[in-house]
């Protein structure tokens, strides 16, 4: 019967050996070790024996079992092997063929600089406000200290609108406004920043816009003087520009502030960069707001942001900034 | 305004370095845009002889020149010019010789002759606009001598300065020597001419009428006589060339260069053809006219100012120009001066409704000094007796209208210190304000301030607070930081707006941002209401009608890329809109609006991004309701509705307005009124427990007709039962064997309950009830 198992255990070796697939194998496993296999059938035959036969023919039974599960799993690991490079074979992608059908998207060279630079002021503590872009007279121009006739109108071209009486509506030539509506809408202490879309009546070129972006910052608040204007433009040039940036104020006219500057920030380099206008809220101003200027104080800074928003990428002609062309809105 | 170094000079009492004049202006708010430095560049250039001229044996367009340049020989040059004649003085550069433009003048060949230096023209040594040829000098110089030398050339320094609207004093040299001197740490001194006076007096032949002392404060009249008028001399009309001016006659001249000199405009005639002597300033008459100096008929209304004479014939535009007729020529001997302050507004007026503006009327609108007119008359005589030989009568005619107030302004000290943040004794702030005139006198810890004739535009405590900071200097004033606490952020609405931003470019838009005017027409190209509120005064007529929709704006991208062959673009924008203002409203109605176009997909796209940015913005009950949209293809098109509430249409873009835009492919479109979405109600956040049971899944098909929205055969789904956690379409079908005008939705339902595994007679007693309401409430009927 030893001979017999030995012969069953050959047998087994090399029908394993000559299965070629995972499931036949499962089969074969079945075949060999099952209730209905030639070993379990030795086994049945044991009861005939004696005990010294039984213990002997027994080990032999476990060594030909163990030794048949020892091929099936090693056969098993080769065709599952063998089974996984096929698979894998056939599978093979080259990721470098691969191309997104969409990119991250873009938002526009002038929403980025605005969103930068709402942060900035927020992280200054300012809150951002907002208003029309078709404006009355009285918000744009006569509520800011420009009298009917006054030369400043004349700095400004301005779009008028089909709208009321003649040059009462217009397309809002700066942010101003806004502080207007702050002043009205609210008391103070006032710390805002408005960002907008403006218009002036002048043919666009390379370095002019008819439609443009600025942005401005008011406060009104107790004690405010030319110290905190001064104070705030550096501090605002050095979080926006960065810590080698600073800033000068140069005299200069604007109807609704008074004193009013120029500001300039110098790049790390030494060289300037002429960037907007402020000045203390001028109290005519206040008082169209409807706030004493004997009680209170304020100062106003603004500036455009194309030319910002375009230098950035060496952009030098503003015009692009209004091109629908993918090729130019995909670049950012 | 121009000015030049050695004229500001005249009236420092010291010499100032350019460097130090041009930082000054800087620091006063007179910002220096262009500096030349005149006479650099002439080092080389000498006056030679012309001894022969030949012409080029290979060239017809130069000549060959031999000069004399200073050692007797013949020196030959190559010449593109021939003004000259042999015996002429010219200037030559010579050999080595850097011209003012930086090109350096060699020896070298010119068609196989030698050229040994370069006569120059005027243009070419930047002493004037005159290329025509070379400059004949005029000049008692021997040869060789330095043209510099020959010419009286003194090297100088010409400023080009940026003038405010608020600063009238600085058009002239002496207002802006008068602001500089004490920044510059120097004196300052006004002209004082000498006048001597012959014949009889001016008031015998001149008079003076203002009938309307409102437009004009005073007028003042000189006679001088016995004018010889030729042409002005070389050193007044190099500065009234430096400073921008053309030279015309010796008068002319000289009265151009006391505007420039004292900022006084001011009017010479002819007396002989003025009738009376008799100058009057009074309102026109409507739709009376006079041909002003430039040959030009004007015509005027009731607002404005004209000067007329003994006739009742008009002469001249007050403050603006004069008239031709009573013109200064070469045969005048007799001159009456006007000097006159009109008022500003006035001249502001006038000349922008004639669109006619002069040295003069820049000057008036501003403001002029109606106190110097005395010292500039004095100043115009002096000159014309050097000059011209005038003999300038006694006295003069002087009437006065209404001159601007000059009350006393209190000025506070704490005050000027609270707004500039500064420490200034009130003797500090009297010592910035005395050089400019200012005159102050104390009351207590403040001021009483006079402001000075020559700043019209300083009416109030303000404006004098504006001088201290000035001549203080903005860069003396200490930096401080604002102290209040405060919190800034973002409104909810800002923030909303930035999500949608990124959930747009998370979809792989890109944002762009055209221009917010139409072109007549370009609504109606798209399918809309052609009517938008008109600019009155466009740039060009395709940029004169503010867009009422974003869709005008995004076709037109559309198209340009299709032409591009750039397709499938997806574009996005924010922008506002603007409708007709409501009723009894000036403003219109403008509205924040956002769109998205997507090129190369159809309507469902667009479907799409309208759910997920109803998702992310939250809001209640979002829905499609199938409808004929303008602009939209009429059978793919829908209003985005929010709660019942349409914000919007949703769907592909026409075919028609494609093919009108020559766009190929198809365009899905989406535009909602974002700032009703913004400002509107959001779904309610509260956290919705997830369960820790097993969940169940039905799927129920439904026969609908078509015009049953699947979104409403979803809410029902979703609220048919408290068991339900989800309901998504899965599937729609038309085809046989459903009739044509019916479709089959198809549901996945997943079921759960929080608190326990759904025993299957749940499962079935939900789905029961979900098909008995949608049936019931749709006219449904469930698909076997």
């Amino acid at each position: 019967m030893i001979d017999e198992i030995r012969r069953i255990e050959d047998d087994a070796r090399g029908r394993v050996a000559a299965v070629d697939t995972v499931a036949e194998l499962v089969e074969l496993d079945r075949e060999l070790l099952g209730k209905r296999s030639a070993l379990t059938g030795t086994k049945r035959q044991m009861g005939a024996l004696s005990e010294d036969e039984r213990r002997e023919l027994g080990a032999a039974l476990n060594a030909a079992q163990e030794s048949i599960r020892g091929f099936l799993a090693a056969r098993r690991a080769e065709l599952e092997a063998v089974e996984r490079e096929v698979q894998l074979g056939a599978e093979r992608l080259d990721l470098t063929e691969v191309r997104a059908d969409r990119d991250a998207g873009h938002l526009h060279l002038i929403t980025q600089v605005v969103e930068e630079l709402e942060d900035v002021f927020v992280g200054l503590g300012f809150t951002v406000a907002e208003g029309p872009e078709v404006e009355d007279d009285w918000h744009n121009f006569t509520g800011l200290n420009f009298g009917t006739y006054h030369p400043a109108r004349d700095m400004q071209d301005t779009f008028f609108v089909d709208l009321g009486a003649p040059r009462e509506v217009v397309l809002r030539t700066h942010t101003s406004p806004v502080q207007m509506r702050v002043m009205e809408g609210q008391a103070p202490p006032i710390y805002s920043v408005v960002p907008g879309r403006v218009y002036r009546n002048e043919a666009a070129d390379a370095t002019h816009l008819a439609v443009f972006h600025q942005i401005e910052c008011l406060v009104v608040d107790h004690g405010i003087t030319f110290g905190h204007l001064a104070g705030t433009i550096d501090r605002f040039t050095k979080a926006f520009f960065g810590p080698g940036y600073s800033m000068r104020l140069r005299p200069a006219y604007f109807p609704f502030t008074e004193p009013s500057a120029e500001f300039d920030v110098q790049r790390p380099d030494g060289t300037w960069l002429e960037l907007g206008g402020c000045g203390m809220v001028h109290p005519n101003v206040l008082r169209n707001g409807g706030i004493d200027p004997e009680e209170w104080s304020g100062f106003a800074f603004g500036f455009g942001l194309d030319r910002l928003a375009a230098t950035r990428h060496g952009v030098t002609d503003l015009r692009e900034l209004a091109s629908t062309d993918v090729r130019f809105l995909s670049q950012f | 305004m121009k000015v030049l170094s050695s004229w500001l000079h005249e009236m420092l009492d010291a010499p100032v370095a350019p460097e130090a004049l041009a930082a000054a202006f800087d620091d006063l708010g007179t910002p220096v845009e262009e500096e030349v430095r005149l006479g650099e560049g002439l080092e080389g250039v000498v006056v030679a002889r012309v001894l022969d001229l030949r012409p080029h044996p290979n060239a017809d367009k130069i000549q060959l020149v031999d000069v004399d340049a200073g050692d007797g020989q013949p020196l030959q040059i190559c010449c593109g010019a021939f003004n000259m004649a042999v015996g002429d003085l010219v200037p030559l550069a010579t050999l080595g010789t850097t011209m003012p433009n930086g090109m350096t003048i060699e020896r070298r060949k010119l068609r196989g002759e030698w050229s040994n230096g370069m006569l120059c023209s005027s243009r070419e040594l930047e002493l004037g606009d005159d290329h025509g040829g070379i400059r004949v000098l005029d000049v008692d110089a021997s040869t060789g001598t330095p043209l510099r030398d020959a010419l009286g050339i003194e090297p100088d320094v010409l400023w080009e300065l940026e003038v405010n609207p608020n600063r009238p004093d600085a058009m002239s040299v002496a207002g802006l020597a008068r602001d500089v001197a004490p920044k510059a740490g120097v004196g300052f001194r006004l002209p004082s001419p000498t006048v001597s006076t012959a014949g009889s007096r001016a008031d015998a032949v001149a008079h003076v009428d203002i009938a309307d002392p409102d437009l004009c404060g005073r007028f003042v009249t000189r006679v001088l006589r016995d004018v010889t008028v030729g042409e002005s001399p070389a050193w007044m009309q190099r500065r009234l060339i430096a400073l921008g001016m053309r030279p015309i006659n010796a008068l002319v001249d000289i009265s151009n260069y006391v505007m420039l000199e004292l900022g006084q405009p001011n009017h010479p005639y002819d007396l002989a053809k003025v009738a009376g002597g008799t100058l009057r300033a009074r309102r026109a008459r409507d739709g009376e006219t006079l041909v002003t100096l430039d040959d030009v008929k004007r015509t005027f209304t009731t607002d404005d100012l004209l000067i007329t004479d003994g006739d009742d014939r008009p002469v001249g535009i007050a403050g603006i120009m004069g008239g031709a007729a009573c013109e200064i020529s070469a045969s005048t001997t007799d001159v009456l001066l006007e000097m006159a302050w009109f008022q500003p507004t006035s001249i502001s007026r006038t000349s922008r409704r004639l669109g006619l503006r002069s040295e003069a009327s820049a000057r008036f609108e501003k403001g002029a000094d109606p106190e110097v007119i005395d010292l500039a008359a004095d100043r115009f005589c002096q000159l014309a007796a050097e000059i011209c030989g005038a003999v300038t009568a006694p006295g003069q005619v002087d009437e006065r209208g209404t001159l601007p107030g000059r009350d006393p302004i209190r000025v506070r000290t704490a005050r000027v210190n609270a707004l500039l943040g500064t420490d200034l004794e009130r003797e500090r702030i009297t010592e910035l304000l005395d050089p400019i005139g200012f005159t102050s006198t104390p009351v207590g810890d403040d001021l009483d301030v006079v402001v000075p004739s020559w700043r019209y535009d300083s009416e109030a405590e303000i404006d004098v607070v504006e001088e201290v900071a000035r001549h203080h200097g903005y860069r003396n004033i200490p930096h401080r930081e604002l102290t209040e606490p405060r919190v800034g952020r973002l409104s909810t609405r800002q923030k909303d707006r930035r999500s949608v931003r990124r959930l747009m470019t998370g979809l792989g838009l890109a944002e762009c941002l055209p221009l917010p005017f139409l072109a007549p027409g370009q609504l109606a190209r798209c399918g809309l209401d052609p009517h938008g509120i008109r600019l009155l005064n466009p740039l060009v007529a395709e940029e004169s009608i503010l867009r009422t929709s974003l869709l005008p704006g995004l076709m037109a991208a559309a198209s340009h890329n299709a032409t591009r062959r750039q397709t499938g673009v997806g574009l996005w924008e924010i922008g506002r809109v603007f409708l007709p203002p409501p009723e009894g409203q000036v403003l219109p109605d403008e509205r924040e609006h956002l769109a998205v176009l997507l090129a190369g997909h159809d309507a469902p796209a667009a479907v799409e991004v309208w759910q997920v940015l109803a998702d992310r913005l939250r809001l209640p009950e979002p829905a499609v309701e199938n409808d004929v949209v303008a602009g939209l293809h009429p059978t793919r098109g829908a209003r985005a509705t929010v709660a019942g509430t349409p914000v919007g249409l949703v769907g592909e873009i026409d075919p028609a307005v494609l093919a009108r835009h020559d766009v190929g492919e198809r365009v899905a479109y989406l535009e909602v009124d974002l700032g009703a979405l913004l400002d509107g109600p959001r779904r309610d956040e509260a956290y919705r427990p997830m369960s820790r049971f097993p969940s169940s899944d039905i799927d129920l098909a439904f026969e609908v007709a078509d015009g049953i929205s699947a979104i409403d055969v979803e809410r029902t789904l979703a609220g048919g039962s408290d068991l339900v956690w989800s309901v998504r379409l899965f599937d729609v079908y038309r085809g046989p064997p459903l009739p044509e005008t019916r479709r089959s939705l198809a549901y996945a339902v997943r079921l759960q309950a929080l608190d326990r595994t759904l025993t299957d007679a749940e499962v079935a007693a939900a789905r029961s009830s979900l098909i008995a309401a949608v049936e019931s409430a749709h006219d449904a009927v469930l698909r076997g």
